[in-house]
């Protein structure tokens, strides 16, 4: 009995597989996969280029990561400053704009920082300070949190000075908008993953529209004369694709309950 | 309390319905599970049997020091797993980041010191009863371990289910080397950890209910195999 | 014709445990043949004095020594715990085991099981678990599981000391028997009625030293020491 559990196991264990011609390793933020959009592209690409895409989900900064060490074929993050150094050191062979999405502020319904009424983001942004509402931060170095610390800045306000109204949580987006929607708290949430979140409790979409919560994504293809292994021709081919007319209709196309989430603005390069 | 009905629902009817995503990434788990089981066991059954009858100089020490290690935390286990076998690391060469086989070393050297420390624990009782009949009878040392472990055979198959208890549930470690990719690494823990980000609670529930249901199953089947509680049996 | 692995000889043997002398100085020849029975009050030394003899204890001072060489000494030797120590398996396998251990093919070493089932009674309980046997039963399977390969000496520790009448005469005839057909037995016990049943010499000990030795006979018709006399009196000697 115990050779039969062994020569299962030993079959099971031998069908590990690893990244192989047509498959392509990808590091994306969570806030691109909490969108859904993802699950509209990948089948797409696989039909048309026959590429299967490994999606690995993660924070900006473990995204950049990854691919300075070499453990992913290609990124897909939206913080224009890190991605530009990102270049810049070498890892990365360009910087190729796909399509962009904005920021949102959500909070309690009864908006008792009374951000619906602010002109700016900045403003809202300050008057949440002002009041010490409750805000929940993603604090884990990701191209959201970089955003929201700019507005912060642009607002004149230190988030280390702030008090214990500001949470800080170093979590992902939807683990952040949880911790939000536990607390009844503010928080800064691309449009794509807040229409998507299924556990709103009683938060509601309170401000937008201010081009500052302009939110860019960009494909970086790893370096190979860094890391010989990956694969680049594979990169590149989704590259095209990614900025091709398929890509254009199928982003701009996405909605969700009627509204649209991304705008395609790659050009020809 | 309602997300907790919603979860049973959707556990049930992801059952019922042989979802083939939940079919998928169950027999994931099962697979790297199972492996690192009998991989830690092979290790560890043996290794904490020895321990239990050699007598040598720093026993003491390594008995204290496998015990310390039980306590290893998953995450930073997988955080250490992650960068020697990154691409820029000692192991990269092997590309095995981000494939089951990394989970599978990940989850090894989570629980083999636990199945171990139990091992070791009980076949030392045993040892204490049957040291001197074994002198005694003029046994060499391989019989004695033989004698010990098949005697000891209940004892050393809880202290392999306490191993597949703790892996078929962790999460921390496979999520950093497995990178939790659809269709090539994503298992129920993983994916539970994925729906709860999204805010499914229901979803994660009902993956949640799946995966007890697995280990609970997994463990009724091996003591039915074993015939460990029938009749008057040792 | 194998050459017998007695007489064990004893000289200024003693045995200390953090710092306390538990047997000795003992200076002994144990001859190649007989039943002797090792007697005297309890804390006197006897199973230190029989673990010692067979191998379980080591010598802290002074020396033993067999007639052949180490190697092949315990092999013949068998011994038989004052509480029996159960494999966790069945009476079979326990029978079994011994000769299993040393070469028997496993077919040959459950007949010979099966034979010595049904001498001590226990053929019922073939299958049964060891653990599960009553105190006399367990006794009687750890006296079979040593004589069935055959032992050219056999230590028995007090083995009737927790048992009832009947148990105890069921020890005492396989014994005999074994006596009969060649085996050595040393034996302690602190039943006077047992020892001069079986002994055909006796070691009485005292505090850790041999206060009297020679055949039993004598030693019971006329002990040379007072102690002795006292003890076979059933007074408190200490």
């Amino acid at each position: 009995m115990i050779r039969a559990i062994a020569l299962v196991v030993g079959t099971l264990a031998a069908m590990a597989t690893q990244s192989t011609a047509g498959e392509l390793r990808l590091a994306v933020t969570t806030s691109f996969y909490n969108s859904g959009l993802s699950e509209i592209l990948l089948p797409a690409i696989q039909r048309d280029i026959g590429l299967e895409v490994q999606l690995l989900v993660v924070g900006t900064g473990q995204a950049l990561r990854l691919g300075e060490a070499g453990d992913v074929d290609a990124v897909l993050v939206h913080s224009r400053a890190a991605e530009e150094a990102f270049v810049a050191a070498g890892y990365g062979t360009h910087r190729r704009e796909i399509m962009y999405n904005d920021f949102v502020l959500v909070g309690p319904a009864s908006d008792p920082a009374d951000v619906s009424a602010a002109d700016t983001a900045t403003k809202a942004f300050q008057r949440i300070a002002e009041a010490e509402i409750p805000f929940v931060s993603r604090g884990d170095d990701s191209g959201t949190h970089k955003k929201e610390l700019a507005l912060w800045s642009a607002a004149g306000l230190e988030t280390q000075a702030f008090g214990r109204w500001y949470r800080a949580v170093g979590a992902g987006m939807g683990a952040t908008l949880n911790t939000a929607s536990a607390m009844n708290a503010y928080v800064m949430t691309d449009r794509a993953s807040w229409l998507n979140f299924g556990n709103k409790g009683d938060l509601a979409l309170l401000f937008s529209g201010d081009p500052a919560l302009f939110n860019q994504y960009a494909y970086l293809p790893v370096n190979p004369a860094r890391h010989g292994h990956v694969e680049h021709e594979q990169a590149l081919a989704l590259e095209r694709w990614l900025t091709g007319p398929r890509a254009r209709d199928l982003i701009n196309g996405y909605k969700i309950n009627g509204e649209a989430l991304f705008v395609f603005n790659a050009t020809d390069n | 309390m309602n997300d907790i009905l919603e979860g049973l629902k959707a556990a049930f009817f992801m059952l019922v319905s042989l979802d083939p995503d939940l079919v998928e990434i169950t027999l994931r788990s099962l697979q790297v599970t199972l492996s690192a089981l009998v991989i830690s066991s092979a290790i560890a059954l043996p290794f904490g049997s020895w321990l239990a009858i050699r007598r040598f100089r720093h026993r003491r020490a390594t008995i204290a020091v496998l015990n310390a290690l039980m306590g290893l935390p998953p995450v930073v286990v997988g955080l250490t797993v992650y960068i020697l076998f990154s691409r820029a690391g000692p192991f990269g060469v092997f590309g095995l980041l981000f494939t089951p086989t990394a989970m599978i070393i990940a989850q090894v050297i989570i629980i083999t010191p636990l199945i171990a420390s139990i091992a070791h624990q009980s076949i030392r009782e045993l040892w204490a009863e049957y040291h001197d009949l074994l002198i005694s009878l003029n046994t060499s040392s391989r019989q004695r371990i033989a004698a010990l472990l098949w005697d000891g055979r209940r004892a050393l198959l809880t202290a392999s289910l306490a191993g597949f208890g703790r892996a078929i549930g962790e999460v921390g470690a496979i999520m950093i080397v497995g990178g939790n990719i659809d269709h090539a690494t994503r298992v129920l823990t993983t994916a539970i950890a994925l729906e709860t980000g999204k805010g499914d609670f229901a979803l994660a529930l009902g993956l949640g209910f799946v995966l007890i249901t697995l280990a609970i199953a997994v463990n009724l089947l091996i003591h039915g195999l074993t015939r460990t509680e029938s009749g008057s049996r040792w | 014709m194998v050459t017998s692995i007695l007489p064990l000889t004893f000289r200024d043997a003693t045995v200390k445990r953090r710092g306390k002398t538990l047997v000795g100085p003992i200076d002994l020849a144990l001859a190649p043949s007989g039943l002797t029975i090792v007697l005297g009050p309890n804390g006197s030394g006897k199973t230190t004095l029989l673990r010692l003899m067979h191998g379980l204890e080591r010598l802290s001072k002074g020396t033993a020594e067999w007639q052949i060489s180490d190697v092949e000494v315990r092999r013949r030797q068998a011994y038989v715990f004052q509480t029996p120590i159960m494999m966790r398996r069945s009476v079979r396998d326990n029978l079994a085991y011994p000769l299993i251990v040393h070469g028997t093919p496993k077919a040959a070493a459950r007949a010979q099981a099966w034979n010595w089932a049904e001498r001590i009674n226990l053929a019922d309980a073939f299958e049964r678990q060891a653990p599960l046997l009553s105190g006399g039963e367990k006794q009687k399977l750890a006296l079979a599981r040593a004589l069935i390969r055959k032992p050219e000496v056999l230590f028995l520790d007090e083995p009737c000391a927790n048992l009832d009448g009947r148990a105890t005469r069921e020890i005492e005839e396989i014994l005999q028997e074994a006596h009969a057909s060649g085996t050595r037995i040393v034996m302690s016990t602190h039943d006077i009625g047992q020892a001069r049943r079986l002994a055909s010499d006796v070691l009485f000990m005292l505090k850790g030293r041999l206060h009297e030795h020679g055949p039993a006979q004598a030693f019971f018709a006329s002990p040379e020491t007072p102690e002795a006399a006292a003890f076979l009196n059933g007074d408190i000697v200490e």
